[in-house]
């Protein structure tokens, strides 16, 4: 005899009722908060949409993403070089490599843009010459360092720092049997390093450098203090002008958001393909 | 005839443990030398001092009648520079325990990434003499794969092609098949035993006993450093004379 199949049950799901009046309070919070940014006049959301693609904002936009894209550069250049020495069996520059980490980490960026806009004050002129020799090249120090050099060493010197125990944490997780495998075939250093080692540590390299990326285009907002003309600073200098302090605030936060929010999109494409194999 | 290795006074330290203590061997062109041993003898490091991985610190090493790693003039010895040694590696070619496969290239790149790069083969010709090389050891149709998809035994086969897309003298294997599976410890045993067959110089660390024994000209028992006995596989493993072979012997029997 067959049975009948037991009839459904109900299943009633555990309530959390607490949770619901949470939310709902954080909601109406949040809605109070956005009515009230957007009927406040003083944050005036006309001179706000004026500002966004003004010519001088966008000028500045640009060079913000100008800086990111050099000082990250640099960043990898050295950091590529701080991280093979900090890895060398020579104890002296391994020492060297850890000496310049130290030392660059340490001291906050903002301290150092500041040091490197100040250069002159140390040394006025800047003379290249041989040794009890002719002078080749002598310069004034304010002439050399102009606020684009400053920003660019404090910047990416810094950023060095950070990017070269990154690329050594990727360089340790290839395993030391293939560098050992190469050099049986009788490949040099520099073509195992190219072809073997470094392909392999960019997997583990690629994911924190877009966060460094992502860093740095905020951090490019310190060099307002040395007066380039970056998205921050063109929104000061515009409101020093007009007055129009806060709308221009929000103009440079918005494109700040943008900028963020779009390498933020493609962080996660670049983690996604980096995670595959 | 010169012997295809010959090793006179062989000595190596790591720091203050003396890890090899004076070793004498010649490897005839062509046979196929077997070395036993407890872990930690070291066979490891014997090996990678013939293809000049490890420093020596004393003694003399000779492949093919050229002095390894260094330059001897007027009764010194100078260590040649990588370029030099680089050049003297691609005529040994070395199989690991644990394969060491370039991760991110497939079976036919990791063969043609030497040829390539070192001799500048042309890429077209190097990609068809590693494709007879992976027919050879039976992996043609695997030619695309990358190493995480192929098995233990296949990727040993891989590595045993990419050291042979080199043409090397001499082949040195470091124990090919203790980290592999039982059931494909086999495969790879019967690539090595073709290899010899072919006329390959070999010197073989395993624990392979049957293996020794089939395709070994000469067996020798390494122990803390030194080689305690050496002969024809037969005898040392039949009637090993050594105590301390003996004692090895029974445990790993
Ligand atoms: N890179 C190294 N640094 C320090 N000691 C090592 C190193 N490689 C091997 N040794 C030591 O040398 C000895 C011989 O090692 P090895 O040649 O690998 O032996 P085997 O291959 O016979 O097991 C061991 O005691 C090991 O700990
Ligand atoms: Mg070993």
């Amino acid at each position: 005899m067959a049975e009948d199949p037991p009839a459904p049950q109900i299943v009633v799901p555990l309530r959390h009722p607490w949770t619901w009046l949470a939310s709902a309070l954080v909601v109406l919070i949040a809605g109070l908060v956005l009515f009230s940014v957007a009927t406040n006049p003083a944050f005036e959301w006309p001179v706000v949409a004026q500002y966004m693609l003004d010519g001088q904002i966008l000028l500045g936009l640009s060079r913000t993403l100008e800086l990111t894209v050099a000082a990250m550069l640099i960043g990898l250049a050295i950091g590529t070089v701080l991280a093979i020495m900090r890895l060398s069996r020579n104890p002296l520059l391994s020492t060297l490599s850890w000496l310049y980490i130290w030392f660059f980490r340490s001291v906050p960026v903002l301290v150092q843009l500041i040091f490197w806009y100040n250069f002159a004050a140390l040394y006025s002129t800047i003379t290249l010459r041989v040794p009890f020799g002719p002078v080749l090249y002598a310069a004034n120090t304010n002439t050399l360092i102009t606020p684009l050099f400053a920003a660019l060493a404090g910047l990416g010197l810094a950023q060095a720092a950070y990017t070269a125990e990154v690329i050594r944490a990727g360089i340790v997780s290839v395993p030391h049997g293939q560098t050992r495998a190469a050099k049986a075939l009788g490949m040099r250093p520099m073509p195992i390093f190219r072809r073997i080692v470094f392909p392999q540590a960019m997997r583990v390299i690629i994911p924190p450098v877009g966060n460094e990326v992502i860093s740095m285009v905020k951090s490019t907002s310190l060099v307002s203090v040395i007066a380039l003309a970056e998205l921050l600073y063109t929104a000061q200098l515009i409101y020093s002008r007009t007055y129009e302090t806060i709308p221009l605030l929000i103009v440079a936060s918005l494109w700040y958001l943008i900028i963020v929010s779009v390498l933020t999109a493609g962080q996660h494409v670049l983690e996604r393909r980096y995670r595959q194999r | 005839m010169d012997p295809m290795v010959r090793i006179r006074g062989l000595h190596k330290r790591y720091g203050e443990t003396e890890v090899l203590r004076g070793i004498d061997l010649d490897v005839p062109a062509g046979s196929v030398m077997c070395i036993i041993g407890p872990s930690g003898s070291g066979k490891s490091t014997l090996l990678s001092c013939i293809n000049h991985l490890e420093r020596i610190d004393g003694g003399r090493l000779w492949v093919g009648g050229d002095l390894v790693g260094y330059r001897e003039r007027n009764g010194r010895l100078y260590e040649l520079p990588e370029r030099q040694v680089a050049g003297m590696r691609q005529k040994v070619g070395m199989v690991f325990q644990q394969f060491n496969l370039f991760q991110h290239m497939t079976a036919l790149q990791n063969i043609i990434e030497a040829p390539v790069q070192v001799k500048r083969v042309r890429p077209a010709q190097a990609r068809q003499r590693a494709m007879e090389l992976l027919d050879r050891v039976g992996l043609a149709a695997k030619h695309a794969m990358f190493p995480a998809q192929l098995s233990g035994g296949e990727q040993q086969r891989v590595a045993i092609a990419r050291a042979l897309a080199m043409d090397p003298q001499l082949m040195l294997f470091d124990e090919p098949t203790s980290a592999l599976d039982a059931e494909l410890v086999g495969e790879v045993l019967a690539v090595m035993k073709d290899l010899a067959r072919s006329g390959m110089t070999m010197m073989v660390v395993t624990h392979e006993l049957a293996f020794a024994r089939e395709v070994g000209d000469e067996l020798i028992f390494m122990d803390a450093g030194l080689v305690i006995e050496r002969g024809a596989p037969r005898e040392v493993l039949g009637a090993p004379k050594e105590r301390r072979t003996r004692d090895f012997l029974s445990r790993v029997l």
